[in-house]
């Protein structure tokens, strides 16, 4: 009856959405009666006995190299017999880039049902009817899962870290592994960049900035901030920015706790993407750009005054000068 | 070169999102349909672009729906498939979709099987790795490049801060998003020589459900935006510090 959280890692290093789901792995657990438990693949540098204090007892270890590359297929075969090992009936994975891979295959492998992008706890009063986002946010849905043992893949910055007290067992555990098929050949990473998906705050800006040579203001007050960056579809498409900025409804979803948006007029496919972000900011010099209707907190003038005063109002806020 | 791309149809970006029957249905009335962005964008046109490139590649479409999806599907003919199947059946389970398609997917020894990232509509991002599992294929999600050299796929993934390239030999499944290729838009002549190409209506093939939609819902409108003159940016990092508490 336990559950089961996967402990994503990135180059031996555990992501901050693998606390997430381990904070919701345990309280799903007490919820449920039970303890959870984790599992971890490949080469990992950090002590993993100290994920204990996120409420997790035991923890397998499948040391294998490998597994130090993410082959969705090898993944989901040794995630299977971990769960068939310890009798887990739940599965927790982050709805992330890795999870997104494997949980899909996992359900296949056990006939377990998914709801991939939980939102919140599930209902366990009777059976398991679990919260998610539909319509690219416009929406949520309650899918009740209907099999024995069930995946839910929570989405990031869904659900608060909780940290207490304690360690965790850690057991190494013997798979078959098998050989991937995906080899993968090179990791291209955007060093000192915060990653947009797992980011607390995000500094995001559109048309309005007028040129890509105008990008320097809002990239110094995403560092002030400790911010990832993020666009509207039309500066990604002019190559003004990466494809990897475009947030929205046909780029990425994200749910910051603050999102900051800077010459972006509001269309409904931009707020798709960013709608479940806990605070959004607003700088437009445009009273009527719908944007505002989404917005918390707003400022009505011309970004190019504003910007580098918020960026000074930061820096002083935080004793930087 | 065989390609299957899957397709599915969404509601188009800026439909109304309402429910009805007790907040049980999604609401269809007066929706437009289009092709799911991502199918159509990235799957769909990198496959067009791996034919411009070898003309002896063969570009299958499938979809699992109900007659509705046809001009969906011919439009996605006009842009470049050569022939689409349709599996006669509407659900919104995603492994039950999966299994429709993976057995279509059986009878054409396809060399690569593409999907879009998710559907914008269930945001589910599970049929390219369901359909994986069911087929026994290695499977890349998220791609945002994809290239061949011989018979093996050089496939980028976006992983987070940055991006992971891997090298798989074919056949392989992969879930497709931006970076993949640039949208199209169909002319004259595709839309011409879509009327005339084979769509097949397969009916579906017996497969569990595993999950079932309960309600929808729509989330809270917020309060209301609260308003800071120009002139006094510190008062907006103020109120995000105390009130926000968000920087
Ligand atoms: C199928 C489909 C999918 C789409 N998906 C997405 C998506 O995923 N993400 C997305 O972002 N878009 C998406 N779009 C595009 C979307 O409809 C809008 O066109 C786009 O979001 C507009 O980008 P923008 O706000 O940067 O530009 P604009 O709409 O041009 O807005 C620029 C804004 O900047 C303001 N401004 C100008 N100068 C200044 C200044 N000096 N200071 C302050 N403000 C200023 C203007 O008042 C205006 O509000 C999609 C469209 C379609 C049809």
């Amino acid at each position: 009856m336990s559950v089961l959280v996967f402990i994503d890692t990135a180059e031996g290093h555990v992501k901050k959405a693998s606390l997430e789901v381990l904070s919701y792995g345990a309280k799903v657990a007490e919820q449920l009666g039970t303890t959870v438990e984790g599992v971890v693949l490949g080469t990992v540098s950090e002590d993993l006995a100290a994920l204990g204090k996120y409420g997790v007892r035991k923890i397998h270890h499948v040391k294998d190299g490998a597994l130090d590359h993410l082959d969705a297929q090898v993944y989901a075969g040794v995630i299977a017999q971990v769960v068939n090992a310890s009798g887990a009936s739940l599965i927790i994975f982050s709805n992330n880039v890795d999870g997104k891979a494997i949980a899909p295959r996992l359900s296949v492998r056990l006939k377990a049902g998914l709801v991939s992008g939980a939102v919140a706890l599930p209902d366990t009063s009777n059976g398991c009817v679990v919260k998610k986002n539909v319509f690219s946010g416009k929406a949520f849905a309650n899918i009740a899962v209907k099999t024995e043992i069930k995946i839910i893949s929570l989405s990031p910055n869904a659900y608060k870290i909780i940290a207490g007290e304690g360690t965790a067992e850690v057991v190494p555990f013997t798979a078959t592994v098998g050989t991937p098929k995906v080899k993968v050949t090179s990791v291209v990473k955007a060093s000192g960049e915060v990653p947009l998906t797992e980011a607390e705050i995000v500094v995001s800006a559109g048309r309005g900035l007028k040129g890509p040579e105008n990008w320097g203001m809002v990239e110094e007050l995403a560092k002030v901030l400790h911010a990832a960056l993020a666009c509207s579809r039309p500066v990604a498409d002019a190559h003004w920015r990466p494809h990897n900025e475009h947030v929205g409804q046909t780029g990425i979803a994200i749910a910051p706790n603050l999102y900051i948006a800077i010459g972006i007029s509001g269309a409904i496919q931009h707020l798709a993407g960013v709608n479940r972000s806990k605070v959004i900011v607003v700088i437009n010099k445009d009273p009527e750009a719908p944007f505002f209707k989404a917005a918390d907190y707003g400022i009505v003038g011309d970004a190019f005054e504003i910007i580098p005063k918020f960026t000074e109002a930061v820096k002083k806020l935080k004793g930087m000068v | 070169m065989k390609i299957l791309v899957c397709i599915s149809k969404s509601p188009d970006t800026t439909a109304k999102i309402a429910f009805t029957d007790n907040n049980t249905k999604f609401d269809a009335n007066g929706v437009q349909w289009i092709i799911n962005p991502y199918d159509e964008w990235f799957a769909l046109v990198r496959a067009i672009e791996l034919k411009e490139a070898d003309p002896t590649t063969v570009i299958h479409l499938v979809t699992v729906g109900g007659v509705d999806v046809e001009p969906i599907i011919r439009k996605a003919l006009a842009l470049g498939g050569d022939e689409a199947a349709r599996v006669n059946v509407d659900s919104q389970d995603s492994f039950y979709i999966a299994s429709q398609i993976a057995e279509v997917a059986k009878q054409g020894a396809y060399d690569i099987i593409f999907t879009g990232k998710e559907t914008i509509d269930y945001n589910g991002s599970s049929i390219g790795g369901m359909v994986a599992e069911l087929l026994d294929l290695p499977y890349v999600a998220l791609a945002t490049h994809f290239e061949l050299k011989g018979t093996t796929a050089i496939i980028t993934r976006e992983i987070e801060g940055g991006e992971e390239i891997a090298e798989v030999a074919l056949p392989v499944t992969v879930s497709c998003q931006k970076g993949m290729a640039e949208a199209r838009i169909p002319n004259m002549r595709g839309i011409m020589a879509a009327r005339s190409k084979p769509m097949k209506v397969i009916e579906p093939i017996a497969a569990d459900t595993l999950t079932s939609i309960v309600d929808f819902g729509l989330p809270l409108v917020k309060a209301g935006v609260k308003l800071v003159p120009a002139d006094h940016v510190e008062e907006l990092v103020r109120l995000l510090h105390e009130e926000a508490k968000a920087i």
